[in-house]
Parts: structure tokens; C-alpha cells; sequence
């Protein structure tokens, strides 16, 4: 909403400068958006007439003007404008004038040759001065437009404009006449609100009008007016005010709806009567009727949308858009007006529904003042007649008085006022607040009874009246109170492992945090074959987030591309976040991964440099694990998914359950999601991991513990994992720890095994182990491996 | 040759001041050995001394066993400090060869670190911890209900246009802000039969609309205290405590009248930011708050007479770019390394 302070301060003479008025209004919660000057800063530019006009002698498109400034000389001046004729009033750049060159900052006009011949100022369009960007002509003024005068206090241009982002709830301020009432209140000043008159009928024209939809529409008001002047320009006056509240003019028919629009809040429409064929009816549309809108759109009815109609069918789209047929035109000489009260939740989204956004629906779906219909009617009859003349036929007023909002009073305590906001106003206070904001008064004993003007219908209960007086006495002005409560000491948790220590443990481990978008290209998914389960967008912003994330793979996939684009080589990234899985029900599943590529570890002077690969990642995925404390129930299978390498691919287990994976990209999906060099990565749900065992403390041995090393020839096939479980369970307890400190195949060894090399730690808790003791339980370990996985003891 | 009746060859006193220069130019641990034998072997001149000592007369032989004795301890002293600076002198130079260059970097890994959008909502959540706010969490994908019904917007209400909306076509949608998270936590907290509660929900929110200083997915962190004595004071005190705290200096805050369908009386608060560029200080929207409407109470089954409420809500992304210097909203989801590494 924007407006022209100097409209304002006709209804509110309030004190303020334009700035002053802004944080005001901010403070009470009409937030300002901005405050910008109505015209650029120009000086020494009068109103002129052009007194002669002839071609310049050397140039077609120039004119050689005289120009009367009112200083007694008539100065010659060249003029390049279209429109500079004999007769012409402008505003008229003097010699020595200063006008603002935007970017290039002020200039001085001074004396010119154009072509040959002297020119002494500079006629101006609307551009020039800053009040338009209409640069087509010279800004034509009214005849009556006194020569000489200064221009900038002739067009009182020292005014500001102030856009207004007001809420949901104030359309009440959507109109000069509603704003003026909150200044008023917020800054006690009086008002002085313009008298209505009512225009008394010189025809008894009338039109039968129907209220179908009474609970729709339940007030319609109508007038004709015939023989109206349609060549009659709109006021300078009127057409700056609208101009200054960001309505550009039209016509006089239309400034004048869109003025009273923006003096009293209440949107008006014109009917071109000719084109009208009988009475007017408001009612739902219909199913096959359709109806080509003032702009063209062309719309299909439904019983959902309320339509003015005429005997024919319908003929405007209430509250939102009048149609394209009935309007008037530059031929229009006799008009149907309306000024109706729509039901807000009948105009409710039905705007954004189409596509469209009116200035009238914007304010019937938040809510016009349901008694301002009349007023309205009579103010743009007075300002017709006023403008372009014709007869005025009588009010046609069609009302359902039982379908019009009904102000209840609403009861205000003072002290649950004081109890909500912690403060101490005082009851003369209080009652001052009220009176100003309009309110009927009815005083009880420690509380009161209000009913608001028939406006402010946002205000329902009794919080709402708190906020009101809060609002106008100033929310900086209550009292903040330092925290205060009860102390409570919940238990701490030991036992669930904070999803931040996860996140520490990773950039510990070098890794940047990423977040990426919850949704993603469904193609993207597709190429790794994640799709399965991805919920798509109903209206996705874009076709590359259309769907959401099934794991946080893609996503990081992709900003790990990004920053190899950024020749970033060496990339470590995880994000912790929501997977959204739909099955029968949908999973939101919080998980951790993370993605590397490039060298194991930073470049550096003394340390070789060589790729990244499963287990550098394995490594990192363990000390992630490793929170969970224990570590034992953490298993590594072999794995195949899609998007894997299926050698370099591992399930993860905790507890004996799938919790996700790790592996080596599969080169296809390297290639398909263009990465010039592999990745490794893993996807871990986060809440099977974050389960921990408080430690339990157990006596440590007092006896030596004893260390021996076995090398193994194995079948390939035989996992580490295999000869790690079987030699736990074939050492039995006194082994406190099995450890494989080297693997390796090919050179000396038979093809199709591998050379494995275990040490075993054994201790006893009760006495130190004897040779014989040692001895024994590693030959039960060899024959054990030997039988049980063809495990041969290397020499 | 019998030396039995000899006198000594040597005083005693003579003996030492020879040893003190043998022992002082001796350059090595080998040379100071010799000097040992030499002196108190079993053939050294201190021992010869000692044999001497035999053909004397028992006066004169305690007055020479004396001194002789003196001076095998004095020769035994001067022997062990010159071995002690011989070592040092050793060890330094063993040690000057083992020289290194200090100054070269450390090897091994390098610390990451967390995105500033975690940084900062940590730090909320830290913060709101110890004034006793527990942590509640809810659905991303929430319904109707949840997300607007319950928080009071009506059907169609141009409030919800203020909210634009990822719909998934089934009723269902993407929460467009945590407060649906008060709902939950007040609804499970009535059911276990409590009606007070002080909670914070941190959580990614999303909103149909993308520019500069719009991103479909952000953050956000709600905040919800009912309570029987809960008013409007405390909660612009709870408020400035937490911005100055999170600053960790006096901010100047501006609370401003606003509306959301879900408080009343509601309030937008800003913040004094000086850009540091010479320019007037300006104020900054950071968040939202009110007292909790008695509808969104009485639709958890809260006595609004005898409960009251406050709740807010701020934009996590807005708190991090004033925090740390960040001006533009986008880097927060390109994950460039080159941004992300400044966060460590």
C-alpha cells in the first residue's frame, strides 16, 4: 500500500516529516517499506506557455518556441517535443535551473545553441522531473495552471511517498480514510475526515439489482449516471494523488474508481450500461459459463466463484475483476457504478487460484469495511459529476442485513491485560487507547466493553484488544523482564550419542559440513538408481529439485562435482539430515554421510602421496562408529548395490541389522554424474548408531600378557573377518585382542591365496601363562583355521 | 729398585698440581682413562705414594697417609668433573647434529569443520539448553493440519499466501516454518498430563521461493515457554538475554507490532546493525514472536484463562550472516569448500 503523505495529513494534520511518520508507523505496526521523494530534486523550473511554435529553420523534428515564464520576457527557446504546440502550459526549466541527472548527479541549464539558433531553457516532460518515466511528451498542463509560478510549490511537490507491507490483518489500512484513523490514534492527533454529501438524484433511472448470493454478497449498491463526458481528462490533482499512491491514470471514469479506491479503501467498478442487458444479479457461477476478463484472460466459472452477472450471464468476477465486455471506453457516456461488500471467505485465494492479484481482491479478501458502500457511492458521484457532468440517477441499494457482519463487543480486562503483558497501565490509560482507536466504550467494573468501528474486524477477542492498546502505547515502552523459572535438572543422557559429537567426530577426521537441498533431480536419482521411494512435488520449484531426497548421497555427489569444478582436488564432505522413503507410510530417516575423493591426506612434505580409497574412508566411518563405544557389534559384508563398485562395496551391520553402506562409486555412476576421478562413500542411518552402553569398569590383569605373531596362506576367498571371528572363537577368553598387521598377494605367493599375518594378545586375569599353556591353545588355533578355512601356517 | 727407604719422588702437593693439568688438557673420555690409570691404578702414582708409606715412621707416615689420601680424592674429583663436561660437551654436539627445521608444518590430517548454519543453531540451541528449553523435533513432510489448522490460519486466509507453499498433491506438505513443532510438543505434553513446557525446535522449514534473499530450504529455531505466570515482559526479556548472549555484547532490539495468525499479541524483532561501513546503523529483522493465541492453546487442550504463553521463531541463516560477516544467502547451499573451510 502506497501513499501519499500529504493525502494523509488532508484526513490527519499530523505533525510529522515524512521519516518522522515512517518509524512511527513502523512502531505500531504498519511496517514501512520504504519512504522515496515525489518527484527528483529540481529547482528554478516554473509553469510556462508556449506563446509561439513554429519548425526550426534547419532541423524537422526541432521547434522553435517562445516561451512565456512569467518574467515578462518571452524567451526563445527549441524544443524537440512531439506535443510542444501553441497554447501549451509545461513546466519550464529557466536558465539557471538545476535538475537531477540521476546517476550524473545535478545539472545546470543554461544557454544552448540547437542547430543554429539560441535557445534560453528547457521545456520538461514528466521524466525530466523526475515525477514519471513518461518521457513521450512535455507534461501537458491545465489551462489554469498560473504562469510563472514555481512548479515544485505550484504541484506541492514537496511530498513523500510511504509503502506500507501492512499484515494480513489490516486491511482496515488499505484506504487514506482507515490509515488516518490509526495516526490519529497512534499519535493523538484529531482527525479531519472528509464530509461525504450525499448527491441528490436528477433522474429516476433505475436497475433492478439481485442478491442471489446474500451471504456471498450481501449489500450491493448501484447508481446510473447517463450523458457523462468521455473526452474529459482527470485533474492534475487527481491524477498526481493516484500517481503518488502508484495508480497511473487512465481515464476519468477509471481515476476516479481507483481515487476512491484509495481515499476510502472501497473498491468500485464502472459498468459501461449500453453494454449491460437488464438488471444486475450476484450469484455462483455456473458450470459452462465462462467470462473474459478486463485484461483478457479468458476464465471458466464454477460454483466456487461469485459473478456479477446481467440478464445475459456474467459479466464480472466479483470482487477480483470486472469483464471485458461491460467495461467502459473511451466512448462511454452513461455508467453503471458499483460499490458491493463481498464476503471475505468467499474472495479467499479465488484471485491467486486464476493466477491474478487485484487491487480489489487484495482488499475484499482481507476485508473491506462492510458499512462503507454508501459513502463510497456517493463520494465517486460527487467527484464525476465534478469531472466529466451527466444525470445521477438514485442510490439502488440491494442489502441483506442479516448477512452482514455484526460488530460484538468485546470484553477487556484491565488486569489480564496487565497479566499478558507484564505490565502496569493504568485504567484512564487503557480507556484513552480505546477511545482513540474508534471503540464504542461501555465501562464495567474493572473492565470494559468495546465495540471497534465497523473496520476492524480483525479485532474478535479480548487478546486482540490487548495487542490494540499494547500497539498504540508503544511495545518498546513495556517492561522486559530478565529470565527467570523454575530450575529443573533433567537427567542427561549417556546412553544416545548426540548427533553433534557425530558431526565433530567427521571434521575431526577432515571433513567439511554440507547442506544440501531436501530435494533433488529425480534424474539424478535415477542414474544412481535411488528413485525408488522418492515422493515428488506437487509444484516443484524447479525441474531439478522435484523431488525429495531418498538418501543425502546425490546431493552431496553433486557439490562434490561443483568443487571439482572449482579445481578443488581433495574434497572431504558429509551432511547429516532427513531421507524421505515412501512406502505405504512415508520414513523420514536422519542419516550421516559423507563423500571423499583425491589424495589420502593433504599434500604435504613428508608423507607419500597416493588416492583415497575404501578404507582411508573405512577408517573414518569406524571412528564415527566408534561413539557407540563397544565396537564389536559393528560388522562389514559384502555388498552389491547400483551405484557401487561390486568388489569395493560393503554393507554395514550394528547389532546384526542393515544400517547402511560404503564403498567405492561404481565407475558407470562416475561417468553418469560426470566426476573425472572415483569416490568413496558411506550412508549410515543415524538413529540405530546413536544407542551407546554406559562403560562398565572391569579389574585389569595383574599379569604379563603374551604376544604371538602367525602368518597364514589363505584362499582368496577367505575374508579377514572369517579368520577374525574363527580365531576369537578358537582362542577362547584368555585372547584380549587379535590384530592383523599385514595382507598381501601376487610375488611369492600362490595365486588364488593371499598372505595374512594375526598377532594374538593373550593374558590371564589369575596367574601368568606358561609356554605350555601358550602353546597349546595357538596349535588349537592353527589346526582350527586350517581345518575350518584351509588356513595354511606359513613357515 | 728397592724404594722401601726411598723418600718419595713426588710430594703429594706436587702430584696434584700435575694431575690438575693433565686432567684440564685432556680432550676425550679415552685420554681422561689413561690419566685415571695413570694416577689411581693399581700401578699409578697415587697408589705408589701409598706404598710409600710403609717405610716411614708411624708419625710420619699418618701426617704423608693423610695428605697422600687427600689428594687421590681431589685427583678422583677432578677426573669426575672433567668426564661430566666431557659428556655435556658430547651429548651437545651429538645433539647439534640432530638438528630440525621447527618450522616445518606437522604431518598428518587437516581439521574440517561445521557448516555455519549448524555453528549458529548449535549455538541457539546451547543457549536456550541452559535457560531449561528441551529440544523437540516434528515431521519436515507435515499435513495441513499441523502447519496451518492448528496454528490458527483459516482455510484460504491470505496469511497462508505469506507462506509459499511445497505441496506434495495429497493434503500432505513441506512445513513452511517449526511452529507446527509447538503443536506437537504441546499436544504429547498435555497427553502425559502437563500443560507447562519450555521448548526449543531447531529444524530445516521450506518455502516456494527463490532470489537473493530467498532460499526454498532454510532453517529456523522455535521457541515455546507456557506457563501459569508468562507474560509479554518476559518475553522481550528472554529475548534481549538471548541476543546479546549470542552476540556476546549489548544489542540494541526494537520490537515492532506484527501479525501472525498463530500469536496475539504479536511482535517482529529487529536489531541494531552497524555494517561497519561508515554508514547509520539500520535495523535488522531477526524473528517472530508473541504470546501463544488461546485458540492455538485450546486446540492442545490448554486452559487458555490459567495458561499463558509465549512463543518465536527465528531465521537461523539471518543469525549466521550477521554473526559471521556472511552478506549473501546463497553460498549457504552451493557448499563451496572455499566458503565452507573459513568455518573450521
Amino acid at each position: 500500500m502506497k501513499f501519499s503523505v500529504q493525502w494523509l495529513k488532508e484526513w490527519c494534520p499530523v505533525d510529522l516529516d515524512p521519516e518522522a511518520l515512517a518509524t512511527r508507523l513502523t512502531a505500531a505496526g504498519l511496517e514501512v517499506d520504504t519512504v522515496a521523494p515525489v518527484a527528483s530534486p529540481f529547482e528554478g523550473v516554473v509553469v510556462g506557455e508556449i506563446v509561439a511554435c513554429e519548425p526550426h529553420p534547419d532541423a524537422d523534428k526541432l521547434k522553435l518556441c517562445r516561451v512565456d515564464d512569467g518574467s515578462g520576457q518571452m524567451l526563445q527557446v527549441v524544443c524537440g517535443a512531439p506535443n510542444a504546440r501553441l497554447g501549451l502550459k509545461m513546466p519550464f526549466a529557466r536558465v539557471g535551473a538545476v535538475l537531477d541527472g540521476g546517476d550524473k548527479g545535478p545539472f545546470r541549464i543554461g544557454k544552448a545553441k540547437l542547430r543554429g539558433v539560441e535557445s534560453f531553457g528547457m521545456c520538461c516532460s514528466a521524466r525530466e522531473l523526475g515525477l514519471s518515466d513518461d518521457h513521450a511528451g512535455l507534461l501537458e498542463l491545465p489551462g489554469d495552471a498560473p504562469i510563472g509560478r514555481d512548479f515544485m510549490d505550484w504541484l506541492e511537490l514537496d511530498d513523500a511517498t510511504i509503502d506500507l507491507e501492512l499484515t494480513p490483518n489490516r486491511a482496515d489500512c488499505l484506504g487514506i480514510k482507515g490509515l488516518a484513523r490509526d495516526v490519529a490514534a497512534i499519535t493523538a492527533t484529531p482527525e479531519t475526515p472528509l464530509t461525504v454529501e450525499a448527491v441528490p438524484a436528477a433522474s429516476d433511472e433505475r436497475l433492478p439489482i439481485t442478491l442471489d448470493a446474500a451471504e456471498d454478497c450481501p449489500r450491493y449498491v448501484g447508481r446510473v449516471i447517463r450523458g457523462i463526458d468521455p473526452t474529459a481528462p482527470s485533474p492534475l490533482w487527481m491524477q498526481e494523488k493516484l500517481r503518488r499512491s502508484g495508480i497511473r491514470s487512465i481515464s476519468a471514469v477509471v481515476d476516479a474508481t481507483n481515487y476512491v479506491l484509495m481515499e476510502l479503501g472501497q473498491p468500485m467498478h464502472a459498468f459501461d450500461l449500453d453494454r449491460l442487458r437488464g438488471g444486475i444479479t450476484v450469484r455462483r457461477g455456473r458450470a459452462g459459463e465462462s467470462l473474459t476478463l478486463l485484461d483478457g484472460k479468458e476464465v471458466d466459472l464454477d460454483d466456487h466463484l461469485l459473478a456479477i452477472c446481467d440478464d445475459a450471464g456474467p459479466v464480472a468476477l466479483a470482487g477480483i475483476m470486472g469483464g471485458l465486455d461491460s467495461g467502459v471506453t473511451g466512448d462511454t457516456t452513461d455508467i453503471l457504478l458499483e460499490s458491493a461488500w463481498f464476503r471475505p471467505a468467499t474472495i479467499m485465494g479465488k484471485a491467486r487460484d486464476l493466477g491474478l492479484h487485484t487491487d480489489s481482491s487484495h482488499r475484499f479478501e482481507r476485508g473491506v469495511d462492510p458499512e462503507g458502500q454508501v459513502e463510497a457511492m456517493e463520494r465517486i458521484t460527487g467527484l464525476l459529476l465534478e469531472l466529466c457532468g451527466g444525470t445521477p440517477g438514485p442510490l439502488l441499494v440491494a442489502e441483506s442485513r442479516e448477512h452482514l457482519p455484526a460488530r460484538e463487543p468485546v470484553t477487556l480486562r484491565l488486569d489480564r491485560l496487565n497479566r499478558v503483558l507484564g505490565s502496569d497501565l493504568g485504567a484512564g490509560e487503557v480507556q484513552a487507547i480505546l477511545e482513540r482507536l474508534g471503540m464504542q466504550l461501555e465501562t464495567l467494573d474493572g473492565a470494559w466493553r468495546a465495540t471497534p468501528p465497523s473496520a476492524r474486524f480483525d479485532i474478535e477477542i479480548e487478546e486482540d484488544l490487548i495487542e490494540e492498546v499494547a500497539r498504540v502505547h508503544g511495545y518498546d515502552k513495556l517492561p522486559a523482564a530478565l529470565p527467570s523459572g523454575e530450575l529443573t535438572l533433567p537427567a542427561l543422557s549417556e546412553t544416545r550419542v548426540p548427533v553433534a559429537a557425530f558431526r565433530d567426530a567427521l571434521c575431526a577426521a577432515g571433513y567439511q559440513e554440507a547442506i544440501t537441498y531436501a530435494f533433488v533431480d529425480r534424474r539424478l536419482l535415477e542414474r544412481l538408481q535411488l528413485d525408488d521411494g522418492a515422493l515428488p512435488l506437487a509444484n516443484p520449484i524447479s525441474s531439478d529439485m522435484d523431488v525429495m531426497r531418498t538418501a543425502l548421497l546425490p546431493g552431496l555427489l553433486s557439490a562434490l562435482g561443483r568443487n571439482l569444478r572449482y579445481q578443488q582436488e581433495r574434497v572431504r564432505l558429509f551432511e547429516t539430515g532427513k531421507v524421505f522413503l515412501q512406502g505405504d507410510t512415508l520414513d523420514e530417516v536422519e542419516r550421516v554421510a559423507a563423500v571423499a575423493c583425491g589424495t589420502a591426506m593433504p599434500e604435504q612434505w613428508d608423507v607419500a602421496s597416493r588416492r583415497a580409497d575404501f578404507f582411508d574412508l573405512k577408517g573414518d566411518l569406524e571412528q564415527v562408529l566408534a561413539l557407540r563405544g563397544g565396537g564389536q557389534s559393528v560388522r562389514f559384508v559384502p555388498a552389491e548395490r547400483p551405484f557401487l563398485h561390486p568388489g569395493q562395496a560393503a554393507d554395514v551391520l550394528v547389532d546384526g541389522s542393515r544400517v547402511g553402506w560404503i564403498g567405492a562409486l561404481h565407475p558407470a555412476a562416475q561417468r553418469a554424474l560426470d566426476l573425472k576421478v572415483p569416490v568413496v562413500a558411506f550412508e549410515v542411518d543415524l538413529n540405530p548408531i546413536k544407542n551407546r552402553e554406559i562403560p562398565h569398569a572391569n579389574k585389569i590383569s595383574s599379569f604379563p600378557s603374551v604376544r604371538r605373531d602367525l602368518a597364514f596362506l589363505v584362499p582368496e576367498a577367505v575374508s579377514f573377518a572369517d579368520i577374525d571371528a574363527a580365531g576369537r572363537e578358537l582362542a577362547g577368553p584368555l585372547l584380549t585382542d587379535l590384530n592383523i598387521f599385514d595382507q598381501f598377494s601376487g610375488q611369492s605367493v600362490e595365486k588364488g591365496y593371499k598372505s595374512l599375518a594375526i598377532s594374538l594378545i593373550l593374558q590371564d586375569v589369575s596367574s601368568t601363562l606358561t609356554d605350555e599353556a601358550v602353546d597349546s591353545l595357538i596349535d588349537r588355533v592353527v589346526k582350527g583355521l586350517e581345518s575350518r578355512l584351509d588356513a595354511q601356517l606359513r613357515g | 729398585m728397592d724404594s722401601a727407604n726411598q723418600l718419595p719422588a713426588q710430594l703429594p702437593e706436587e702430584l696434584l698440581a700435575q694431575a690438575r693439568r693433565a686432567v684440564a688438557d685432556a680432550t676425550d673420555l679415552r685420554a681422561l682413562e689413561d690419566l685415571r690409570v695413570h694416577y689411581l691404578g693399581k700401578k699409578g702414582e697415587v697408589t705408589a705414594l701409598l706404598k710409600s708409606l710403609g717405610g716411614m715412621a708411624p708419625e710420619e707416615r699418618k701426617t704423608f697417609g693423610q695428605a697422600v689420601n687427600r689428594v687421590k680424592q681431589d685427583i678422583q674429583g677432578l677426573l669426575n668433573d672433567r668426564k661430566a663436561a666431557l659428556e655435556a660437551e658430547a651429548l651437545s654436539e651429538k645433539l647439534a647434529g640432530e638438528r630440525i627445521d621447527v618450522t616445518l608444518p606437522g604431518r598428518g590430517n587437516q581439521r574440517g569443520g561445521l557448516h555455519p548454519v549448524t555453528r549458529a543453531m548449535q549455538r541457539i540451541t546451547d543457549l536456550f539448553n541452559r535457560l531449561g528449553f528441551d529440544v523437540a523435533t516434528g515431521p519436515e513432510v507435515e499435513d495441513d493440519h499441523h502447519n496451518f489448522e492448528a496454528l490458527n490460519f483459516p482455510a484460504h486466509h491470505p496469511a497462508r499466501a505469506m507462506h509459499d507453499t511445497f505441496y506434495f498433491g495429497d493434503g500432505r506438505l513441506l512445513r513452511t516454518h517449526t511452529s507446527p513443532v509447538q503443536v506437537r510438543a504441546m499436544l504429547a505434553n498435555v497427553e502425559r498430563g502437563e500443560s507447562a513446557i519450555r521448548v526449543i525446535a531447531p529444524g530445516k522449514v521450506y518455502r516456494s521461493d527463490y532470489d537473493q534473499t530467498h532460499s526454498p530450504m532454510f532453517h529456523q529455531v522455535e521457541g515455546l515457554l507456557v506457563g501459569e505466570n508468562v507474560s509479554m515482559a518476559d518475553l522481550k526479556g528472554v529475548l534481549q538475554a538471548f541476543v546479546n548472549a549470542f552476540f556476546e555484547r549489548e544489542m540494541a532490539m526494537r520490537f515492532r507490532p506484527s501479525y501472525f495468525p498463530f500469536t496475539e499479541p504479536s511482535a517482529e524483532v529487529d536489531v541494531a546493525w552497524d555494517k561497519g561501513d561508515g554508514s547509520e546503523p539500520g535495523w535488522l529483522e531477526i524473528l517472530g514472536c508473541g504470546m501463544v493465541h488461546p485458540n492455538v492453546l485450546a486446540a492442545c487442550g490448554i486452559d487458555s484463562e490459567r495458561y499463558l504463553g509465549y512463543a518465536f521463531g527465528m531465521g537461523v541463516e539471518r543469525l549466521a550472516m550477521l554473526r559471521y560477516g556472511v552478506t549473501d544467502l546463497r553460498p549457504f547451499f552451493d557448499n563451496d569448500l572455499r566458503f565452507l573451510r573459513q568455518f573450521r
